[in-house]
């Protein structure tokens, strides 16, 4: 039987450290990740992103769990068995060699003949447009060139599945956005498999066909980056992705959701009780006072260049942010009231 | 102004010149001038007599009783002897102390230190010490030979005064100066290049090879100079382990200078070994030079 998916990952637990001081990394984590998928693991540092990429490298072995790229069981198979290769956070170019030995190196470890590995390796180098620096060292390159000569090793064997380890996370951001482009483009002409690792939020939705967010060894959600921006189902996934408003409110029995010191918005599906309803900040609305769900007082607004992002306080002391990308609509006073409405479709419930 | 600046320069420098001429520059010169000398029937330098290559045509010729100069390989062969015994111990401290650098580096922080506390405390203890302890334990009726002639089924086994006895001193004496340069190229490693090779497909032992050893270079050249020059004008050890049979080069040097009386002699020797050794450091410093990047 084969199986659809280029890495399946099944039930994966992986702690550190031995006895009391065991630190569990990975609990029970299970994802299976498709063909071409752009797949990117995101979460804060310690979250268990970088081992759980390790275990698919082969650089760690799995407690407990199975690992399986394209339908083989690959979970105690050395890094070199195994038909991945990684890009890896530092690069970690060989010094001693050129950069066309470098990407060479793992076509000679395939035992190629010396043409097809100069061959090969000036094929990678082009699809990264660095054919001009093939007889450079990798010390008298940017970190941009270098980072593409990482990534032009990594494909030049033609792995199944490219791991990358924050690959861009040591580059100015304008090279950062540059490369990001770059990377999507890659994978679309390679046809790869790309499992990507990072803790930029931004970097996650633009790339990813699919984002799993972790969080202490474990995977709270995942999904297109759209349904988890929009529909988060974890406040810390609402939190860490994006701006975001939280609100304290009271879940009721008849349906509806009530805020402290305001009226019912009509979410339903909430089972009765204390929850927290989150909101990004471009959907809510300034409404006159009165006219929306409650009122807040305006605390402050800033110019943010493409939209206008207004500070309110609400009854409970609670702070809401709105972002306002019509820069026409009429601006409150600071200090002033204004209504606030939730459109109710804009609105996530999580239990509390 | 300009001027100034040079004489304060030169002024500045005189302190280090003086050092490097008074104590290399001058004993140097001085043991090349005995060197061409020749030793007084009183057994010292005859300061008078005119210069010439006398000593160092009798490294290699001899005068027979016919007044013809014929070969006398003596010297040749020990001077080959010692570049051979200093290569065999250099190899040794190298595979001895690779391992063990490598094994180091991947310590703990304490760990580390500890070890190269241990690497370090033979330093601490007298070389004459270490040797004879060593006499000790290949002693003829000690422990060491009668285990191993238990274990080896083809007669008896002669550890002591022996090359391979003065090959096992050397390379005990020498290992830490072998074992430090690759543990400090080691401990400063980045082994995520280990990782990137397997990544690559790469075996462990290819990984060694292909990017372990390379990048280890200097301090594996580093290390085999502070072994292979002091191993080739070692005495004490070939002295006392190799009991008198097998002399290298330092002991010709040190009976020249010591029983023999012959210190212009002495000095050729010196001044051959010194050559042997700047030969060996060029050729180490221009294989360098070359393969560096451009």
């Amino acid at each position: 039987m084969t199986d659809a998916h280029a890495v399946t990952i099944e039930t994966v637990s992986k702690s550190f450290g031995r006895g009391q001081s065991a630190v569990r990394v990975l609990d029970n984590v299970s994802v299976a990740i498709g063909r071409r998928e752009f797949f990117t693991l995101l979460g804060p540092s310690g979250c268990g992103k970088t081992t759980l990429l390790r275990l698919i490298a082969g650089f760690e072995t799995a407690d407990g769990g199975t690992i399986r790229i394209e339908g083989a069981d690959l979970t105690k198979a050395p890094p070199f068995h195994r038909p991945v290769n990684t890009v890896f956070q530092s690069y970690a170019l060989f010094p001693h060699l050129t950069v066309e030995q470098n990407v060479g190196f793992a076509l000679e470890e395939q035992g190629l003949p010396r043409e097809e590995v100069r061959r090969r390796a000036g094929e990678a180098l082009e699809m990264v447009r660095m054919q001009a620096f093939a007889r450079r060292r990798p010390s008298e390159l940017s970190g941009g060139q270098q980072q593409r000569v990482a990534l032009a090793r990594a494909l030049a064997p033609r792995p199944k599945v490219l791991l990358l380890d924050e690959p861009l996370s040591a580059l100015d951001l304008k090279l950062r956005k540059a490369m990001q482009i770059e990377l999507k483009q890659l994978q679309a002409e390679a046809g790869i498999t790309f499992v990507f690792v990072t803790h930029d939020q931004e970097e996650a939705l633009t790339l990813s066909d699919r984002v799993a967010v972790m969080q202490g060894g474990r995977i709270l959600q995942m999904g297109p980056p759209r349904s988890i921006y929009e529909a988060p189902t974890h406040r810390f996934v609402a939190d860490f992705i994006g701006d975001i408003n939280l609100i304290e409110a009271e879940a009721l029995a008849g349906g509806g959701v009530r805020l402290a010191g305001g009226g019912v918005v009509p979410v339903p599906g909430a089972t009765p009780g204390r929850v927290t309803l989150a909101i990004r900040p471009e959907r809510a609305r300034m409404v006159a006072p009165g006219a929306g769900v409650v009122d807040a007082t305006l605390v402050h607004s800033a110019f943010l260049g493409t939209a206008m992002l207004h500070k309110l306080e609400l009854p409970d002391g609670g702070s809401f942010l709105i972002r306002e990308a019509d820069l026409s609509a009429p601006m409150p006073e600071r200090g002033g009231r204004v209504g606030l409405c939730l459109p109710a479709e804009a609105l996530q419930v999580m239990q509390a | 102004m300009m001027q100034s600046a040079a004489v304060r320069q030169l002024v500045l420098l005189l302190p280090a010149l003086g050092v490097i001429v008074l104590l290399i520059g001058v004993p140097l010169g001085l043991m090349g001038w005995v060197s061409l000398l020749e030793k007084s029937a009183s057994a010292g330098v005859d300061w008078q007599a005119s210069p010439g290559a006398g000593n160092y045509l009798r490294l290699v010729w001899e005068e027979d009783f016919d007044g013809r100069m014929i070969l006398n390989p003596t010297y040749l062969v020990i001077f080959l002897r010692s570049v051979l015994q200093a290569a065999v111990t250099t190899l040794l401290c190298l595979v001895l102390g690779l391992p063990v650098a490598l094994w180091m580096a991947g310590l703990t922080r304490t760990g580390r230190m500890v070890m190269l506390l241990l690497v370090t405390i033979p330093f601490w203890t007298n070389l004459l010490v270490r040797n004879y302890a060593w006499l000790i334990i290949l002693r003829e009726d000690g422990w060491t030979t009668a285990v191993l002639n238990r274990l080896w089924p083809f007669g008896p086994v002669q550890l002591l005064y022996n090359d391979a006895a003065v090959a096992i001193g050397l390379t005990y004496s020498f290992l830490p100066f072998m074992i430090l340069p690759l543990y400090s190229v080691f401990e400063k490693f980045d082994w995520r290049l280990i990782e990137a090779a397997l990544d690559l497909g790469a075996t462990r032992r290819r990984a060694l090879r292909r990017v372990v050893l390379p990048l280890a270079l200097p301090g594996i050249v580093a290390g085999s100079l502070l072994v292979f020059i002091p191993c080739l004008g070692a005495f004490v050890t070939p002295a006392l382990l190799g009991g008198g049979k097998t002399a290298m080069l330092g002991n010709v040097i040190q009976a020249q200078f010591g029983p023999a009386r012959n210190w212009p002699f002495g000095a050729a020797v010196s001044i051959v070994l010194l050559a042997i050794m700047l030969a060996v450091m060029t050729a180490m410093a221009l294989w360098r030079s070359r393969r560096a990047p451009r």
